[in-house]
């Protein structure tokens, strides 16, 4: 599998968060999951997207650690590669 | 011992196959309309005027099975309509709700089964459960309008909103709340929906809700939700509401005979009409119209025919009877919430709506069933005019309520 870069993270990442209910353009790197009103619930749902795009396990203690929107796309791209 | 405490109407909502709004559901029945359409060579009571993006946010309403968003939009509505659009008069943890359902989320079910089955277990959604339980669309309402008294919902299949309304009622009868959100939501119009009652022979294959008429085959299915605002009547008062209706009686029994099929004498059902007119403090010489259950099937109009003869003597052949369903499918575990909002409407109105696609009359049925044309309302009795509604259930569930309207 070829390298994921961290736009193709990010892109992804805001897209799903994106269908959760903020709005795409509320979403950036350094917010956080609670002011965009993002609860657990929806990290797992974010988590199983991720499985299935990247093979990336996310598993619920790794999902506790996770402030902002930035933290996870940085996980994410490095476990992806 | 002080009069009892009694649970008065202060306010509806209804989202039906007549429209999205409770003036719809009496406007439209009564001039004769019917909410019933052909979708995919199937007949149903669908709400097409409903669209989600006009009442919820993408979160809320990704997050609420079409069941619960029925509800949400129905209370949103009932408790505008009570003049509690800035916050309950009341102490939150006063207020209490009954929100019924036949059934639950059945489209997310159904969602998630393909899920796992596509993919496996670990991706069925974190939100299914929250989202199919029974008592999704309670929590929904609760979590919306910070009703902290009891609410939970309650499941009987057709009489699922029967039950909801007259436990709420008995709720604030007994002091255990002061006001109570009470109704009822489905949405099963799926392929899994229609299938299943489709392979129990409940469904009509000519397509058409035809209660009491003798060419009546089954019902059709129907989707929405209705729900009321009841309030303490002194409290309802002291605060200046606007009462539009109380529920003065509720009546329940159980058949213990089958399944699906009705007792065939109506006695069972019938004790829980005449439960509800004793628990009302009335006669059937007061009782100016029954809503039916009148589903269009061969058997209960003709055993709900019984059991009004039997509970109400020959008042029975005087009042005025008529089936909702005839304009809007049956709404099944919702069903009796909607008919509690049509009936206080219909009171209100004093206008009688009509059993719809009413053409060929059965000999055995030989009620007034207000054929095709609505009527107004004779008024008889003291007082507030009042009225039967009645819900039966598969798994022999029976729910009398008796409403009265303004007097």
């Amino acid at each position: 599998m070829s390298a994921v870069t961290k736009e193709q993270v990010q892109e992804r990442v805001v897209e799903a968060l994106a269908s959760f209910g903020p709005d795409a353009a509320d979403i950036a790197p350094e917010s956080t999951f609670e002011e965009l009103d993002i609860d657990s619930l929806d990290l797992v749902e974010l988590a199983q997207i991720v499985e299935d795009e990247y093979g990336v396990v996310l598993k619920g203690e790794d999902m506790k650690e996770l402030k902002t929107v930035g933290e996870a796309v940085d996980l994410i791209t490095e476990r992806a590669n | 011992m002080a009069d009892k405490r009694r649970a008065v109407i202060t306010g509806i909502g209804a989202v039906t196959p007549l429209g999205v709004g409770a003036r719809y559901l009496h406007e439209r029945w009564a001039r004769g309309i019917s909410g019933v359409s052909v979708r995919d060579g199937q007949a149903g009571g669908y709400c097409d005027a409903y669209d989600p993006a006009e009442h919820l946010s993408v979160k809320e309403a990704r997050r609420l099975d079409r069941f619960a968003q029925f509800a949400v939009i129905a209370a949103d509505e009932a408790i505008g309509d009570a003049g509690w659009s800035d916050g309950s008069p009341y102490d939150p943890m006063r207020v209490g709700l009954v929100m019924a359902t036949g059934i639950g989320g059945f489209t997310t079910v159904q969602a998630n089964l393909d899920v796992m089955r596509e993919k496996g277990p670990t991706r069925i959604s974190p939100l299914g459960i929250p989202m199919y339980m029974p008592n999704a669309a309670a929590a929904a309402v609760s979590m919306r309008h910070g009703i902290q008294g009891q609410s939970f919902a309650v499941a009987s299949a057709c009489a699922s909103s029967g039950h909801a309304i007259g436990l709420a009622a008995r709720m604030i009868q007994y002091g255990d709340a002061d006001a109570v959100i009470a109704g009822g939501a489905e949405a099963t119009l799926t392929d899994f929906g229609f299938g299943s009652f489709n392979t129990m022979s409940a469904l009509s294959k000519v397509g058409i809700s035809c209660p009491f008429d003798a060419r009546r085959d089954g019902f059709i299915m129907g989707e929405g939700a209705g729900v009321l605002v009841l309030e303490e009547y002194e409290l309802a008062l002291a605060r200046g509401a606007t009462i539009i209706g109380e529920v003065a009686g509720y009546g329940s029994t159980s058949d213990a005979h089958h399944l699906t099929a009705p007792e065939p004498t109506g006695r069972p059902a019938a004790q829980a009409i005449k439960l509800a007119l004793a628990d009302a403090g009335l006669t059937p010489g007061e009782v100016s119209y029954v809503n039916a259950h009148g589903t269009s099937t061969e058997l209960n109009d003709a055993a709900e025919t019984v059991a009004l003869k039997l509970a109400l003597g020959k008042d029975a052949y005087r009042i005025p009877v008529s089936s909702t369903k005839s304009a809007t499918g049956h709404l099944l575990g919702a069903a009796g919430a909607i008919e509690a909002v049509a009936t206080v409407q219909a009171l209100n109105a004093r206008v009688v709506p009509p059993t719809l696609n009413y053409e060929v009359p059965d000999p055995e049925l030989d009620l007034d069933y207000v054929p095709n044309n609505a009527r107004e309302l004779v008024v008889v009795g003291d007082g507030a005019p009042a009225a039967i509604s009645n819900s039966f259930a598969f798994g022999g569930h029976n729910v009398s309520l008796v409403i009265r309207g303004r007097g």
